[in-house]
């Protein structure tokens, strides 16, 4: 186990480097950001003084290896725009954004597995057919055309709940979080329904589909021999054993709602870090994009790492050793 | 599933049964699936012939008129023209905008899809033909790759190589080739140990005849059915990407481009520059879906009854 981990472990630093090389000569192969930056009235000699000042006059290794040894110490350069390090500027909106995806999987958990487990106790009723044909249309919509409609028809018709922006933050055991209090609940939950909306069509095949395999074994059957009520054959010895791949799953896609926040976020003006990226990728803030991209690859190695760790935990018929080539 | 058919081999009927017929019967045993084919037919159709039935040329200037934004469907032009579905905000016809915005879509997502196959396919015979540590490396790096999610990806080829058509099929391209290699190898994996593969080995061919000649045909069914699949997720992901801004320019507006100029509108009640463009983009993917569901239940000899 202990020499699993540390081979994962070497393989995830060795694809955070990889990612720092690939992501950071990417970037620096697009337009100058100078340009963008200094006013057009600056002479030549305040240019190149900007430049230098930006460490833009160096050759790219030097400025690789430079951000490397700073990336280390937890400095990954300064923003072009905020002026401010580029880590800070990120860090800043970070809270937003999980908060955001921690509301839209809560979301889609309390949501998917009840109807999953409906349509998997009774797959020949017509609610579970018309929830199965609803998850097929959940996985099927463009997420950013249904965060539209959400506000359409939510926010403009019927103007229920706000279209834009963060309610207000309230602190809870030292977690600042809009969660907190009643108009925070009230912004965040049209955004965590539009990001939910593709998870809960997976828990609800994932659940079904568990269901469905469990219905018929034995530990069910003995369960109901024993005469227990249904609530709790289902609620405790069904559930539990469906659990294990939904958890996993679910695991793994916290760090694909992360990503796809860039989506709501931009609709719903969400400021988090999804809408700072794409911010920073249409004004060239070379800094924040390299910094944001590199958490998020390091968000994902750290994912991936943990989610594996603990399926071999739970599930001991998974032989971790072995499977790795 | 219930009636069992009757034997094919030993009926005479079964002499004109050729495999494209069969494979057609067995596509249209659901009525789901043969509606999903005969939804995206249409819709091919109708990208096709943008400019033969579009009641307007969107980006011929002297047929637009600036007077006409944002007029709500059903309304008449000032020449008398009906726009069935409304304009949009420069004054477009949408309806037009629409079967030409179809077609910029639907020609980005094929187009990505073909070279990431031709690209994916190939890696992933080459490594199932080498093996050994070109096979690991090759499969290492596509796990690392389809570890993340493709949008990042894609997000961040685009913030290195930036906008136009070219640049965004090769992200979406970059994106997708890792599932063809995965699936490729697969299979050719198992076809490589064959009989017909040792016999050609016997004949002396190349192994270029080989891996393309006579592994690569017996792969493709998988790899059309993840074609499918990825078609409709190249399709979704560039009209997502020109939704954010970061995908195609305002020149070539892509379904993703209209919803996301209508969205400006949405807030003061103009719902259908963003809506009807977006129903059209959720047919498309959903009849591809439906069509690739029905290809992988019929291309799977395990599964056939």
């Amino acid at each position: 186990m202990a020499d699993y981990i540390i081979r994962r472990l070497l393989q995830s630093v060795a694809v955070v480097l990889a990612m720092s090389v690939i992501v950071f000569f990417g970037v620096h192969v697009v337009g100058d950001p100078v340009y963008l930056l200094v006013n057009p009235q600056m002479d030549q000699k305040d240019i190149e003084a900007a430049i230098r000042a930006l460490g833009l006059d160096r050759p790219i290794w030097e400025q690789y290896f430079h951000f490397v040894s700073g990336a280390l110490k937890g400095d990954l350069g300064r923003s072009f725009i905020f002026g401010e390090p580029a880590l800070k500027v990120i860090l800043q909106r970070m809270p937003a954004t999980f908060e955001l995806a921690i509301a839209a999987m809560v979301m889609a958990i309390i949501i998917g597995i009840p109807l999953g487990l409906y349509a998997g106790l009774r797959p020949d009723a017509l609610v579970s057919k018309t929830i199965m044909a609803g998850s097929i249309v959940g996985f099927s919509l463009p997420t950013f055309w249904v965060g539209i409609m959400l506000i359409m028809v939510f926010a403009v018709m019927l103007g229920w709940l706000p279209s834009t922006g963060r309610g207000p933050t309230a602190s809870l055991l030292g977690i600042e979080s809009s969660l907190f209090t009643l108009d925070g609940l009230r912004h965040v939950l049209l955004p965590a329904l539009n990001l939910a909306l593709l998870k809960m069509s997976l828990v609800i095949r994932l659940t079904r589909a568990g269901a469905r395999e469990a219905i018929h074994q034995d530990y069910i059957k003995f369960a109901r021999a024993k005469g227990l009520r249904e609530s709790r054959v289902v609620g405790v010895h069904l559930l539990k054993n469906i659990m294990i791949p939904v958890v996993t799953v679910l695991g793994l896609e916290l760090g694909n709602l992360v990503a796809f926040s860039v989506v709501t976020e931009t609709i719903f003006a969400w400021p988090g870090m999804g809408k700072l990226l794409i911010g920073s990728i249409q004004s060239l803030d070379r800094p924040v994009i390299v910094a944001y991209l590199m958490i998020v690859v390091l968000l994902f190695v750290v994912i991936n790492l943990v989610v594996d760790v603990i399926y071999s935990l739970l599930d001991p018929r998974v032989r971790l050793g072995a499977s790795a080539p | 599933m219930s009636s069992a058919k009757p034997d094919g081999a030993t009926t005479p009927a079964a002499a004109v049964e050729t495999p494209l017929r069969r494979f057609a019967s067995d596509y249209l045993e659901s009525p789901v699936a043969a509606a999903g084919l005969a939804i995206l037919v249409v819709i091919l159709l109708l990208a096709l012939l943008a400019p033969l039935i579009a009641p307007q040329n969107p980006y011929n200037l002297a047929e637009v008129d600036v007077m006409d934004s944002r007029l709500p469907p059903g309304s008449e032009s000032m020449a008398g023209l009906k726009f069935w579905l409304g304009t949009d905000g420069a004054g477009r016809d949408l309806l037009s905008a629409m079967l030409y915005g179809l077609r910029i879509s639907i020609f980005v997502g094929v187009m990505s899809c073909l070279v990431a196959m031709a690209i994916g396919a190939s890696i992933g015979l080459v490594a199932a033909y080498a093996g050994g540590r070109t096979e690991t490396l090759i499969m290492r790096i596509v796990d690392i790759q389809l570890s993340f999610p493709a949008i990042l990806l894609a997000l961040m080829l685009i913030a290195v190589l930036g906008k136009g058509v070219d640049k965004i099929i090769i992200a979406l391209v970059a994106v997708q080739w890792g599932y063809y290699a995965r699936t490729v190898r697969g299979t050719a994996l198992v076809e490589r140990r064959k009989d017909y593969v040792e016999a050609a080995r016997c004949l002396g061919l190349s192994h270029a005849r080989i891996v393309f000649h006579h592994i690569l045909p017996n792969c493709l069914p998988p790899l059309i059915v993840v074609a499918t699949v990825q078609a409709a997720h190249a399709i979704a992901l560039e009209a997502t990407l020109s939704f954010l801004g970061v995908g195609l320019p305002p020149t070539e507006p892509s379904l993703g481009l209209l919803i996301s100029n209508g969205f400006e509108y949405v807030l003061s009640g103009k719902y259908w520059i963003s809506t009807f463009p977006g129903l059209v983009l959720l047919a498309t993917i959903m009849a591809i879906n439906l069509v690739g569901d029905q290809l992988r239940d019929v291309l799977n000899p395990r599964l056939r009854r």
